[in-house]
């Protein structure tokens, strides 16, 4: 093989790879905190809501899970000005993921507050508990403590899915690759670089995820 | 040249499904592959192998799909190998979903009670034969419903092929808007035609695992 890697110019340009880094943990955080109280409150109205709501927002989850991001995300940015919505590259990626992740979450809370035995419930008022109080301590909190695992890996996927949205040039870490690469022509090194990066991103997620469980749900 | 979207685009985009299937199914045969010496190495009892299994499955889901592919797009031009999309689609692809469907399938060989392979060894039956009649069976039974699920998400994210120039139906869908100039009805058209690819098998995933859990 005769190529020599050369990553002393990617380095160089590291201003551009921390930029985009922000923006890739901002638009994640962003994402994931209304993906996750929207979609909860979804799969709250999925279980216990009437008939019609229950079928319009079982459409919805069907058709975001089946459809690929990338396609909702071009239809969002290139196709909603077509009529008469014009949103800007960073209103675009915040709507289309969290229409995104809204839906996944929807299905996941949907199976933890599922899950929940209706003895529990049934216990819960022998005891003597209002509703609301049932609600949160008997029904909400354990659900969520059961799909703790399938939701931080959900939203772990979701930071690595944010890099789609450089193809509609949002300036998150993946399209600073793609600049960087347009300024040194060092294709491979620069998505090594980028690479490793969201590796770490990944492992950082990973660990406060479970800090987190252990902090939230430990005592319980 | 700027034209309205004729009954002949609707016909490409149509078309270029068979290139979405293709991609789904090579990925499918080469991640098959990788899977099954990764959930392999990932059910072995050697700390070792179960090591490199999961350093492999955590590397892979650790990175962008979207970086695997530019990794093996230009990765693989550096070392002097001048490959046409498809082939570092199909790479790139078969890496992925290598580390999805070993874990898919180590947990299913992991699922298997310790007691399937003592009442296998104890009517005398060699290593093989332990795993081919009794743990096999057992193991595809459970590893089925998320393989089909998973295939889903696999004809998803064979959109994001259309980024390195593999013409399937979401760079079909790119092509088309730029000759008609609608995008609005053609990513709507493009996003129908994977919904109604990957709907049945949502479903049939979902009849599957309902399947199981009444046999158990």
């Amino acid at each position: 093989m005769a190529y020599t890697f050369q990553f002393r110019d990617v380095f160089a340009q590291q201003d551009a790879i921390v930029d985009g880094t922000i923006v890739t943990l901002q638009l994640s955080a962003v994402t994931i905190s209304l993906g996750f109280l929207i979609g909860t409150l979804l799969a709250v109205a999925l279980v216990y809501g009437r008939p019609w709501p229950v079928a319009l927002a079982r459409v919805y989850v069907e058709i975001i899970r089946n459809t690929p991001l990338i396609v909702q995300l071009f239809l969002i940015f290139f196709g909603l000005p077509g009529v008469g919505i014009k949103l800007d590259v960073m209103t675009a990626s915040v709507l289309a993921l969290t229409i995104n992740l809204t839906a996944y979450t929807a299905e996941i809370v949907r199976a933890g507050l599922q899950s929940i035995p209706r003895s529990q419930i049934e216990a819960g008022t022998a005891l003597g508990l209002t509703g609301p109080q049932i609600f949160r301590h008997v029904v909400l909190l354990p659900a969520l403590k059961n799909v703790y695992p399938s939701l931080s890996s959900q939203f772990v996927l979701l930071m690595l899915a944010t890099s789609v949205v450089s193809q509609i040039s949002a300036a998150d870490l993946f399209h600073a690759g793609s600049i960087i690469q347009s300024r040194t022509f060092r294709d491979f090194e620069v998505y090594t670089v980028i690479s490793v990066l969201y590796l770490c991103l990944t492992l950082l997620m990973r660990g406060g995820f479970s800090l987190c469980y252990h902090l939230l749900f430990r005592r319980r | 040249m700027i034209r309205e979207v004729a009954l002949l685009d609707v016909y490409y985009l149509v078309l270029a499904i068979r290139w979405t299937i293709a991609l789904t199914l090579m990925a499918l045969a080469g991640g098959s592959i990788i899977g099954l010496l990764v959930a392999a190495f990932g059910a072995s009892r050697q700390l070792s192998l179960r090591l490199v299994a999961q350093t492999y499955v955590g590397v892979v889901q650790g990175i962008p799909l979207l970086a695997w592919l530019f990794i093996f797009y230009f990765g693989l031009s550096i070392v002097g190998y001048n490959l046409p999309p498809l082939v570092a689609a199909t790479i790139g692809f078969s890496v992925y979903s290598g580390a999805f469907l070993g874990e898919i399938w180590r947990g299913a060989l992991v699922a298997i009670p310790k007691t399937q392979w003592e009442a296998g060894v104890s009517i005398g039956l060699t290593y093989i034969e332990q795993l081919r009649h009794v743990i096999i069976p057992q193991a595809v039974r459970i590893a089925i419903p998320p393989t089909v699920g998973f295939l889903v998400q696999l004809i998803k994210n064979t959109s994001l092929a259309a980024v390195i120039g593999f013409v399937e139906l979401t760079r079909e869908g790119q092509l088309t808007t730029a000759a008609t100039f609608q995008p609005f009805a053609v990513y709507l058209l493009v996003a129908a035609l994977y919904f109604s690819l990957c709907y049945p098998l949502t479903r049939y995933s979902r009849i599957l695992e309902g399947r199981r859990r009444a046999v158990r």
